[in-house]
């Protein structure tokens, strides 16, 4: 199990790296479907289906609008260091090569502090329940429905999808708000 | 625990994306991955060696269950994303119509 | 903005109905089986955004404000908001309470008012997003 999730999620890094650095902006919003992709399958293998529905209708419905958003206006990267190239070649390099550097020294930093952190957990797929026992124990008697998400979702953590439900509703009003046609003066 | 680590390369890979690129379209590409491998590590965590998902079916005696808690979480984090994304994009278009590019270095006006 | 092709138009219309139902089977079996509210609500919201893509935004005839699908979508919430307070009312005084009758695990009426909660939830999902395809892709509003 692990080797097949490090070999889908190995094909996701090389999709997003390629994603961040296409000259074409259509060329990258495919390389992001990979990753979107490649996470449903992810969710298949770890044993939620729940996840899986709701990912791939909602990477679907992010990549039409991306995509329309992108036709509409322009779909070249920027091209400005077409200018710079005539001036100071040599700068243009060794700030390249800095700028990665930087990154590279960056992640490896952030990467040590990770995997100290992550020493207190246990390995991969031994996982201890201690909260969700008392989900788990009663959940059939106490709620009565058979699939245990639902349950936890709507009955033990009720308030939690009201947030979200006022959460879809904010954002469809600032939508609708940014666009709005100007009044009269 | 090299399934972690390649989770966290994911994430490092959004930020890079979100902190250096001038492309609006780019960073909000960079932020959907940050996103995408935040759901990931938390599925991963919740997971047991030979579990079945947490349905109840009929005539099973004491079966092992994946840890359903993490599994609420995301379902619910998933349609936030798309709320965010939906409204970066809208920003998106109104730049664009006015400043005619998607460079975010050359948008320094404040009126309008 | 134009329609496809004729293959998209003769095959949407044959699929467009399959997919919508299958979208209310998921919404309503949420306690059943793997699904619930979001997962239907989001399908429902495909197949409605396959009819407008597939045959434009002319030949439906859609107004030049979005005001159907904000309707349905507050009225949703309000459903929602009006079971989570009968059972402060009706229930023992708490907040999202389950207070209907629990059935036998399993079948299609049982679970209290679980089920209610999927189906205001899935058409509050689905008028959302249909609202936001709508703002984004194809009334972007011009300033007059």
């Amino acid at each position: 199990m692990e080797i097949t999730l490090s070999v889908i999620l190995g094909f996701m890094i090389i999709g997003a790296i390629y994603a961040l650095n296409a000259k074409d902006l259509l060329s990258a919003l495919i390389a992001c479907g990979i990753v979107g992709y490649g996470l449903v399958i992810c969710f298949l293998l770890l044993k939620a289906p729940d996840l899986a529905i709701v990912q791939i209708v909602v990477e679907t419905i992010t990549l039409i609008i991306m995509v329309s958003v992108v036709l509409d206006s322009t779909r070249k990267e920027l091209k400005e260091k077409a200018g710079t190239h005539m001036e100071g070649i040599s700068k243009i390099y060794t700030r390249d090569v800095i700028n990665i550097a930087a990154v590279i020294v960056f992640a490896l930093f952030l990467l040590y502090f990770f995997t100290q952190a992550i020493d207190v957990l246990q390995p991969f797929g031994e996982h201890t329940t201690r909260m969700a026992t008392a989900y788990i124990d009663g959940a059939a008697q106490k709620t009565g429905s058979a699939n245990l998400v639902t349950g936890v979702l709507f009955d033990f953590r009720g308030y939690d999808t009201l947030g979200e439900a006022t959460i879809l509703f904010t954002a469809v009003i600032g939508v609708l708000t940014i666009l709005r046609i100007k009044g009269k003066k | 625990m090299i399934v972690y680590l390649l989770c966290f390369i994911l994430f490092l890979t959004g930020l890079y994306g979100v902190l250096t690129k001038r492309n609006i379209i780019k960073i909000v590409i960079g932020l959907s991955i940050m996103e995408f491998s935040i759901f990931l590590f938390l599925v991963l965590v919740g997971y047991i060696e030979n579990g079945i998902a947490p349905i109840i079916k009929e005539g099973q005696q004491s079966p092992v269950f994946v840890d359903p808690l993490p599994q609420a979480m995301v379902l619910t984090a998933i349609v936030i994303g798309l709320a965010t994304n939906a409204m970066l994009l809208a920003m998106a278009i109104k730049i664009y119509r006015k400043h005619k590019t998607f460079d975010v270095r050359k948008i320094n006006s404040l009126k309008g | 903005m134009n329609g496809m092709t004729s293959i998209v138009k003769t095959v949407t219309r044959i699929v467009v109905g399959v997919i919508f139902i299958y979208g209310v089977y998921v919404i309503t079996h949420g306690h059943l089986t793997p699904g619930g509210g979001f997962a239907g609500g989001a399908i429902v919201a495909g197949a409605f955004i396959l009819l407008v893509l597939a045959f434009g935004s002319d030949v439906l005839k859609l107004k030049t404000k979005e005001e159907g699908s904000s309707v349905f979508e507050s009225l949703a919430i309000l459903l929602f908001l009006i079971l989570a307070l009968g059972g402060f009312i009706l229930g023992t005084g708490i907040f999202l309470n389950n207070y209907f009758p629990k059935g036998i695990i399993g079948e299609l009426i049982s679970a209290g008012v679980i089920p209610l909660y999927n189906i205001a939830v899935g058409i509050e999902v689905a008028a959302a997003l249909f609202t936001i395809f709508l703002a984004l892709v194809i009334f972007k509003e011009e300033s007059s």
